[in-house]
Order: structure tokens, then C-alpha cells, then sequence
């Protein structure tokens, strides 16, 4: 028995497109997840005792099921509740509610780490609550933001491969399907490694840049 | 009598059981530097964060030149002000605290013309000449654009001090300022603050700096487990302190060379 890439890398152009959507379905999802799991904990942060209570529930139900769970019941449970969704739609929307959780809990620890005198600082010369988010807070959170987030990207990357299982037609299932095709599943299967793995090795590079841009401050 | 700069009437803060301030009353005067010395934990540091409504009275009012700071009374009712209400009143103070927290992300000059062009509207290059007026005033304009890790603390405090100046408050509130500092960068401080009396502010200091208390202040307020024990000038107070408690607090400043006070 002997390996035979050939016949993979013959269908160079299905593949790509399965990467295009797992590309899109990844980025687009990811920053979806980063922004509504910022507002979750801005909500969880400053809106009272009650909206904290509240949400805390969906963080923790997202983060204690299975993502595979959780994109089945969207998906094939969705129409009981009259939310049909293509494929893609369910993923990208799955991929956000699950990412979101983890990062409201990222940006959670993020706030805690601001020194509270900085925010009084920012009271006290008048900047509204969402000036001293966006202009103080958030800023001085980044540099210890950022390595969590970028893990969490990378682990919704791989998380995306579970969306074959709704039939998105993303990288997985391509090449799955020409694995089967052309009876070359253990060829399809590398090859799908090395792809994922490179995609992570750019996202890890394109992280350290962004720490080795924000650390121009810190002693 | 003209309207005073602060009143602190019947004001009274608990931390869960402890009461930390009891029931305060205190008329700080315009143009003034008001010294509150005490021993740690004696709530004067409370009593000026009350003052920047950076903590709630439990009870009580405080008044800043005549306008409720924080809550509002309405028939007797005690009501919290709006965040913009609160904003407003605020504007008349500039806060300088004990451990500077300047912005870190931010230059000197990004830390004193945050407010300008926020809070102000102002465009950057107006808000960038009027924050380096400041900074000369601290003595600072060739650190403009250093981060504070950059700075000594002396000079992140006067950049503090700065920042509090920018938006023009009539009254400034200093807690501690010259606490979190080596000895020797304490002077630099306390010249920009002495600076700041002569021109007529209105300070509230927190302070274990009796030097500066005796020689600057025009009042000494002593706090001692959360009352006022008296109010009066520098002179009275570290002249002739009759009140044991007072004495034996200044005693230990005496063990630490602080004999020509008296």
C-alpha cells in the first residue's frame, strides 16, 4: 500500500473552496464571538446584579456542552422553533454563540485587571462610563487579552471542522468527500492536518505581531 | 459669609459593620489649602473620596459650591443623581490620588488631553497645546511623550497633577500624593502643590506630610477612628495641640525629626 497524493491534490480547486468557507465561516464567527462576548461582559460588568445573574446561565450552559451538541440542536432542533437556518448560516451563528461564551469570560478577567483607580481616574475628569471602556479600560486590557483570545481563535478554527457534520461545506467535508471518491482516505485526512496546522501557524504569527505592536508601552 | 468651596454636613459612611466616618461636618473654604491629617485608618482618605462621590455617604450631604454632590434631596428624600448630574458637579473637582493611576497606553500629554478632547470636544491639536500648558506648568513639557513606565514617580504624580488641572476645576483633592513616593522625589511634588496655593486653589489635602500641613495649610482638619476631633489653624494645632490624642499622633512624627514644628 502506498500513499498517493496526486489524486487529492488533482481536486486543488474544491478543496480551496472548502477553505474559502472555512476561512469565512472562522473569521467572520470569531469576531462575531469576540464583540457579543465583549458585550456580555460589559453587560455582566455594568448592568446590576440582575443582568450578571442572567447571563451568567448561557455562558455557563454554552461552556459546559459539547459544541457538536450544541450545532445539532441548532440545527436539526431549530425548525421546532421555527428557526430554519442553511447550513452556513447554523454554523457561523452556532460558532458565535459558543465563541462568545469563552470570550465574555476572557474580556470578564480582562476588566479585573484594570486597576480600578484608573476608572475612577476617568470619572473624575468626566468621561461618560462608555468613554472609559472604549478609551481606558479596554486599551489597558488588551496586552492580557490578547493571548487567551488568540488561543480561543484557534481552537474555534478547529471547531469548525464539526460543521461538516451539518453539511457545511467547508474544508472538512470536501475533502472528506474526495477522500471517499477516490478511495484515498488516509491521504485526505493529511492532507486536511497540514492545511488546519498552517492555518494556525498564521494565526499564531499574525498574534505575536499584534502582542509585539501593543507592548510598545510596558516596561 | 461667602459660600464655601465643600460642606460635608452629617456625613456618615459604613463598610458593612464598621462605621469608618461618623456623622462629619465640615466647611472647606474657598482659596484655601485644607490639610485632613489622622492616623491610618482614621477615614480621612474616605472623607475625601466622599468628597469626589468616589465613595457614597451612607448618610449625609456633600455640597460642592452650593450643588448636591451625588444624591439629591427632594422632600426629604434622598435621591442619586444621574450619571450626567453627577458629571456636572464633578467638573469643579480635579482628583490626585496616592497611586497617580495614569493611563498606561497613554503618553503624558495622551494622559493630560484625554479630557480635553472628550470630555470637551475639543480637536487634538488645540487639546494637545492646552494639556502642554499644563505639563509646563508641572515642569514637565520634555516628557510630553514618555508612557508613564518611562517617568520617575514624582513625575507621573505631577503628571497626574496635570491631567486633574486640564479641565480647569476650581477645587483639587489630593489623597496621599507624595504616600507611594522615595523621600527624595516627595519636594517636587510638594513644590507643584505649594505652586498651585499661591495661585488661590482650592486644595483638600490628605497627608502624613506635617511639614507641608504646617507650612502651606490654612486649616487642619484631624480625624481620628472616623470623627472630626477638631478643625482649626496650623498655628493652634501643632503650636499648642491640647488634645491628648493629637499629641501623642504628632509625638510620633517628633521621633522622626519633625521637632522644629514645635
Amino acid at each position: 500500500m502506498s500513499f498517493d497524493f496526486a489524486v487529492i491534490l488533482a481536486k486543488a480547486p474544491q478543496i480551496l473552496a472548502g477553505l474559502g468557507v472555512t476561512i469565512l465561516i472562522w473569521v467572520a464567527g470569531t469576531l462575531l464571538a469576540a464583540i457579543l462576548g465583549f458585550l456580555v461582559a460589559t453587560a455582566r460588568r455594568y448592568g446590576g446584579r440582575l443582568a450578571d445573574l442572567v447571563l451568567s446561565v448561557p455562558v455557563e450552559v454554552i461552556r459546559g456542552t459539547p459544541f457538536l451538541v450544541q450545532i445539532f440542536l441548532l440545527y436539526f432542533g431549530g425548525p421546532y422553533i421555527g428557526l430554519r437556518l442553511d447550513p452556513i448560516a447554523a454554523g457561523l451563528l452556532g460558532l458565535t454563540i459558543y465563541g462568545a461564551a469563552y470570550y465574555a469570560e476572557i474580556f470578564r478577567a480582562g476588566f479585573q485587571s484594570v486597576p480600578p483607580g484608573h476608572s475612577e481616574a476617568a470619572d473624575c475628569v468626566g468621561l461618560t462610563r462608555m468613554q472609559t471602556i472604549l478609551h481606558v479600560q479596554l486599551p489597558e486590557m488588551a496586552l492580557l487579552v490578547l493571548p487567551p483570545s488568540m488561543n480561543m481563535a484557534v481552537i474555534l478554527l478547529k471547531e469548525t471542522a464539526l460543521l461538516s457534520l451539518i453539511t457545511v461545506p467547508e474544508m472538512t467535508m470536501t475533502v472528506q468527500a474526495i477522500g471517499s471518491q477516490q478511495y484515498a482516505f488516509v491521504e485526505s485526512i493529511v492532507v486536511l492536518a497540514l492545511v488546519y496546522w498552517a492555518l494556525v501557524e498564521l494565526a499564531n504569527f499574525l498574534g505575536r505581531l499584534a502582542e509585539r505592536r501593543l507592548s510598545t508601552y510596558s516596561a | 459669609m461667602t459660600q464655601p468651596a465643600i460642606s460635608v454636613r452629617n456625613v456618615s459612611k459604613r463598610f458593612g459593620d464598621t462605621l469608618v466616618l461618623k456623622d462629619i461636618n465640615l466647611e472647606v473654604p474657598r482659596g484655601q489649602v485644607s490639610c485632613l491629617i489622622g492616623p491610618s485608618g482614621s477615614g480621612k482618605s474616605t472623607l475625601l473620596r466622599c468628597m469626589a462621590f468616589l465613595e457614597e455617604a451612607s448618610a449625609g450631604m456633600i455640597e460642592i459650591e452650593g450643588e448636591a454632590l451625588g444624591f439629591s434631596e427632594k422632600d426629604g428624600k434622598r435621591r442619586r443623581q444621574t450619571a450626567a448630574e453627577l458629571r456636572r458637579t464633578r467638573s469643579k473637582i480635579g482628583m490626585v490620588f496616592q497611586q497617580f493611576n495614569l493611563w498606561p497606553h497613554m503618553t503624558a500629554l495622551g494622559n493630560v488631553s484625554m479630557a480635553l478632547r472628550r470630555v470637551r470636544g475639543l480637536g487634538r491639536k488645540e487639546a494637545e497645546a492646552r494639556a502642554m500648558a499644563q505639563l509646563v506648568k508641572v515642569g514637565l513639557e520634555a516628557r510630553a511623550g514618555h508612557y508613564p513606565s518611562q517617568l520617575s514617580g514624582g513625575q507621573q504624580q505631577r503628571v497626574a497633577i496635570a491631567r486633574a488641572l486640564a479641565l480647569e476645576p476650581t477645587i483639587m483633592l489630593f489623597d496621599e500624593p507624595t504616600s507611594a513616593l522615595d523621600p527624595e522625589l516627595t519636594g517636587e511634588v510638594l513644590n507643584v502643590m505649594r505652586a498651585l496655593a499661591d495661585e488661590g486653589m482650592t486644595m483638600v489635602v490628605v497627608t502624613h506630610e506635617i511639614g507641608f500641613a504646617a507650612s502651606v495649610g490654612n486649616n487642619v482638619c484631624f480625624l481620628d477612628h472616623g470623627q472630626l476631633l477638631f478643625h482649626d489653624t496650623p498655628e493652634t494645632v501643632f503650636a499648642a495641640p491640647r488634645h491628648p490624642r493629637l499629641e501623642q499622633f504628632l509625638d510620633t512624627y517628633l521621633d522622626r525629626g519633625a521637632q522644629m514644628l514645635r
